[in-house]
């Protein structure tokens, strides 16, 4: 807890990484509104995709900054040598990436909601959205953390990102297209859980594998 | 003395690190008393910074037996992180909090009772009471450095590690940070610095030990074999030269 108040803090004060981010997604609802003819017929078959493509995205900018500012200041090496165990470290920026991408989400879920003609007051929705933003949390976190040791990180963090994150990106669209088209537990017992067991698979690996990534 | 039932503040023996087929630490066997003050010279890219990297925990040694304030940093390092004090090239501060918030920060990460009272404590030790409420962004490089010790001595470890300390510090500073090493070498911690600064390392090692890092070994040096003060400082000079290497 002691990280996120640290990043909470450092947030508040810069503002350099909400705030764009949030930009960002409601450029891509704007613009993909317009690009796009979204029926109410053809509602359920675009807007998750389009979603979906507006968070992806959008966290790979989020998870991009996580470990450039520590890098940057110094902040990683003095994280390093305090009596912290790197999963704690992990796990820390974990839950950061989460709840800035949560904050994110929440005002960008209802801009869509609008703009494509759909309800986002929708419990398997939003359970939806919190379970895959874990995920995208859990991966981009680490992805970050990798990143930032290289001198092209900005390309570097979706290509790692995205090839990994695909389970999660397909198992968020199928449970968000059945969301928004009414449906409830048919086709959702299959994709929520899916999005669960990635989650869990992620919850373990990931922290593993970053005590390796920052150690030289 | 003995600080944590270690009879040593570093023991280091045949020690060893390479970069690829680079050797930087050969064979190398360092020894530092409680109490005691190691001032390190060396060229570039001798492996000074590797050695208090590796001292740190912050690298893992390729071969060797260490000892840092009685605990192995390799198999035990968060013992050994709770135990020292590192003042880097970075300062490890973040930038747009204060330097108070700093400070609370890192206290929490050490886990300290007390924070309010041991962050005023070790921002009045360099004297950067009236600057501790700004944001680190606002404050000069030298008063960067001064929050930057008092980052590593805030959890007051036993044992302090310090990398060209005096680089962008002024000559008061230079003062505050000379009399902080001799307190702690007096309470009976230990420090190990690097310089470049011979005048200054010659200074700070009268009450300690000076060293000079060459072909991968430490090599204590002992005042008294030389003639003069002069020739001493020649000697160390000399030991600044960067040499090619084959």
């Amino acid at each position: 807890m002691v990280l996120v108040w640290k990043d909470i803090l450092l947030e508040v004060r810069s503002r350099e990484l909400v705030i764009s981010v949030l930009v960002f997604g409601l450029l891509v609802a704007v613009v993909f509104n317009f690009a796009l003819d979204v029926t109410p017929q053809r509602v359920t078959a675009i807007a998750p995709g389009i979603l979906w493509v507006a968070f992806a995205f959008a966290a790979t900018m989020a998870m991009s900054r996580a470990f450039v500012r520590e890098r940057e200041q110094g902040g990683l090496e003095g994280l390093l040598l305090s009596p912290v165990s790197r999963d704690a470290i992990f796990l820390g920026k974990a839950l950061t990436n989460l709840l800035f991408m949560l904050l994110v989400e929440m005002v960008l879920l209802p801009v869509f909601a609008v703009l494509f003609g759909f309800s986002a007051m929708s419990f398997t929705l939003i359970g939806t959205i919190v379970l895959a933003t874990l995920g995208f949390s859990l991966v981009g976190t680490l992805f970050s953390a990798i990143a930032a040791q290289t001198r092209s990180r900005e390309i570097m963090l979706p290509v790692l990102f995205f090839p990994v994150i695909l389970p999660v990106i397909i198992g968020a669209v199928e449970a968000s297209t059945r969301a928004i088209g009414g449906e409830t537990t048919v086709g959702l017992g299959r994709w929520l859980p899916l999005l669960a067991v990635f989650d869990a698979l992620f919850l373990v690996i990931c922290p593993w594998v970053f005590s390796f990534v920052v150690e030289e | 003395m003995s600080v944590a039932g270690s009879d040593f503040a570093v023991r280091v023996e045949g020690l060893e690190k390479s970069f690829g087929h680079w050797p930087v630490l050969w064979d190398l066997d360092l020894t530092l008393d409680w109490g005691q003050l190691l001032v390190l010279f060396g060229a570039n890219a001798v492996g000074k910074t590797t050695l208090l990297r590796i001292l740190s925990t912050q690298a893992r040694p390729d071969a060797g037996t260490l000892s840092v304030a009685g605990y192995d940093p390799v198999r035990t390092p968060n013992a050994v992180r709770r135990r020292i004090g590192v003042v880097g090239h970075q300062t490890c501060l973040y930038d747009d909090l204060t330097c108070r918030e700093n400070l609370v920060y890192y206290g929490r990460l050490f886990g300290l009772t007390d924070i309010p009272r041991r962050v005023d404590e070790a921002i009045s030790r360099v004297s950067l009471g009236h600057r501790a409420d700004q944001r680190v962004r606002t404050l000069s490089n030298g008063m960067q450095k001064r929050a930057s010790i008092a980052r590593a001595i805030l959890h007051r470890p036993p044992l302090l590690l310090l990398d060209e300390p005096e680089a962008g510090l002024d000559q008061e500073s230079t003062v505050m940070l000379q009399g902080l090493l001799k307190e702690w070498a007096e309470s009976g911690g230990a420090a190990i610095m690097t310089t470049h600064n011979v005048d200054l390392g010659l200074a700070w090692g009268e009450t300690g030990k000076i060293g000079v890092l060459a072909d991968g070994k430490v090599q204590v040096q002992e005042p008294g074999r030389y003639a003069n003060v002069a020739e001493f400082r020649q000697v160390l000079s000399s030991s600044l030269v960067t040499r090619q290497r084959n």
